[in-house]
């Protein structure tokens, strides 16, 4: 029998798998986009599962506004990626360091 | 079935907001550049009704609305007030800084609506959902406006870093409240304080979801060791965008900080209050020794600004009520100082120059005693040197920490305080002692100038009289 713990176990692997993405990724920029997606994703798995196993709604409901808002954080994640593009030319990680101290 | 219409009267303010910044949205969408004006006079027409609704449905007592998702109460009502006469003053500041760089753009004045909003629907928060969704309202326009300046490098790279970071933090906070609401069942702040009073408090995942919480706000904050976004944002985006966001968010954080912490998770405060204490300790420490090496003004504002949160940080973690009136004082105080701060490096910017590094402070004095003499406000003021308000500030969160028995950290913010005079007094002395680099005189317009004049005169008065808004802060505590 799947039980709480196996979903909360593995949303917490998710969500370790993203913020590790996150901080070993050093080359491209659309892959922390894409963790940033995956830890989103990992708390909603936290959210539903909860919501299924103590038979209330709320948790559910939260997801759906999670989702809306990582869709508009993506798109304006994208476009930043997009000015930026055209400003320094890459999208290396590593190079974005013209302000230091 | 009887369908009962909820009593929007609590929301009047947001709803209005709502309606005239998209009004103002698409009233822009029509304009000529040669019009960009009109989109100025009705954004503030937005803040100056946004004013009259709050104080006119403003209320003696919490009452919650929507299902207890919004809350309407003293305390948020004179942070809304604050908010939107933050949010005027920058309005005001930007305007010919705008049109100098040729960015004056209706998006500035939307997006800045936008994250006003946002915080509005923070301050109101009586959920952790509508907490949530004001917080990415604001942030996300924050991303946005970072990096409005669209042939800027240093703004796309600033609002890049920002995104990233800021987007890792809502992450956190949101795996933090999955964990709360998995523990107790509820996402309403009242149900939240309610279940904690019977649940193990000290159960592992409770502390986990507090931990991540905390988290989450820190970096809202920018207290260290969540900070790396703060001098990068304040260096790399237009300084009109600089003062948006080194003002109003942090009003909007405290509220976070009020709503969440004290509101929602009260009786979680042994666990919460060692948190903040390691931030502000770091905050505090951190943010003035490394402000010292700073040669770039901006840059040095940033590390001013972590070790302010410092304090804020240290009035809440009292945990008493004088503690959180004198966070809030010191929140507003630091909202007067800063904008005034930012004004001055805007009024004394002009086209194709940009003031930048502190030696464009050089000899001020001779160029323009006045506008010496106000900066010397603001820079005493942030120093803690009395009787500016951010004196009387500091004094009231030690006397806080001291109410409470933490004279050690008080001790500690005060010993810091001392080094961060020095980079303060630096300022005063590249100001009055050296010779001037460049002799262009300051070409800001007449409003302007009275406006910054008021402003570093509120710095003293504020200081002189504290009495008036200390005992409303301490009023909406009680």
């Amino acid at each position: 029998m799947i039980g709480l713990a196996h979903y909360l176990t593995l949303s917490g692997i998710l969500f370790l798998l993203a913020v590790a993405g996150i901080f070993i990724n050093r080359r491209n920029v659309i892959l922390l986009l894409m963790c940033i997606e995956l830890m989103l994703l990992a708390v909603n798995f936290n959210f539903v599962a909860f919501s299924r196993f103590l038979n209330n709604l709320d948790g559910q409901i939260f997801v759906f506004f999670i989702l809306t808002v990582a869709a508009a954080e993506a798109a304006i994640g994208l476009a930043i990626l997009v000015v930026l593009f055209r400003s320094k030319n890459t999208i290396n990680v590593e190079e974005l360091n013209s302000m230091k101290g | 079935m009887n369908f009962v219409s909820p009593d929007l009267s609590p929301a009047y303010a947001e709803m209005f907001v709502l309606t005239m910044t998209c009004l103002v949205l698409v009233v822009d969408a029509f304009l000529r550049d040669s019009q960009r004006g009109i989109t100025y006079t009705l954004s503030m027409l937005t803040l100056v009704g946004a004013a009259v609704i709050t104080s006119q449905f403003g209320v003696d007592a919490r009452i919650s609305a929507f299902s207890d998702h919004f809350i309407s109460d003293p305390m948020g009502d004179i942070l809304k007030l604050v908010v939107y006469a933050t949010t005027a003053v920058v309005f005001l500041y930007s305007r010919d800084y705008l049109r100098r760089n040729d960015i004056f753009h209706g998006e500035f004045f939307v997006l800045a609506l936008f994250a006003m909003l946002g915080i509005m629907v923070m301050v109101s928060a009586g959920s952790l959902l509508s907490l949530y969704l004001g917080l990415e309202l604001l942030s996300l326009s924050l991303y946005a406006l970072v990096a409005f300046q669209r042939t800027s490098t240093q703004g796309a790279e600033a609002a890049m870093k920002y995104f990233v970071l800021g987007a890792i933090a809502s992450g956190c906070l949101l795996y933090g409240i999955s964990l709360l609401y998995g523990m107790t069942g509820t996402i309403s702040l009242s149900g939240l304080a309610e279940n904690l009073t019977t649940a193990d408090q000290f159960s592992l995942p409770l502390l986990f979801g507090l931990a991540f919480v905390v988290v989450g706000l820190a970096f809202k904050f920018g207290a260290v060791p969540f900070h790396a976004w703060v001098p990068d944002v304040y260096q790399g985006a237009p300084t009109a965008v600089t003062l948006f966001i080194a003002s109003a968010p942090k009003i909007a954080a405290f509220a976070l900080a009020i709503r969440l912490l004290v509101d929602g998770l009260g009786d979680l405060q042994g666990g919460w209050q060692d948190m903040l204490t390691a931030l502000a300790v770091l905050s505090i420490v951190f943010g003035n020794l490394v402000a010292i090496v700073q040669t770039n003004i901006k840059r040095m504002l940033a590390y001013s600004t972590i070790s302010h949160v410092g304090f804020i940080l240290l009035g809440i973690l009292t945990g008493s009520q004088e503690g959180y009136a004198a966070a809030m004082y010191y929140t507003i105080a630091y909202v007067v100082m800063t904008t005034g701060a930012f004004g001055m490096i805007m009024v004394l910017s002009r086209k194709g120059f940009e003031v930048e590094q502190l030696d464009d402070f050089k000899g001020l004095n001779t160029r323009s005693p006045w506008l010496a003499g106000l900066m010397l406000m603001i820079i005493f003021s942030m120093a803690g040197i009395p009787p500016f308000v951010g004196f009387y500030a500091k004094l009231t969160v030690l006397m806080g920490l001291v109410e409470v028995g933490l004279t050690w950290l008080a001790v500690l913010a005060l010993v810091f305080s001392v080094v961060g005079a020095f980079y303060y007094l630096r300022v005063v002395k590249l100001m009055y002692f050296d010779d001037p680099l460049d002799q262009g005189k300051p070409e800001a317009a007449t409003d302007i100038r009275v406006l910054l004049s008021a402003n570093a005169i509120l710095v003293l008065l504020l200081g002189v009289f504290p009495d008036g808004l200390m005992s409303l802060c301490i009023k909406v505590f009680q």
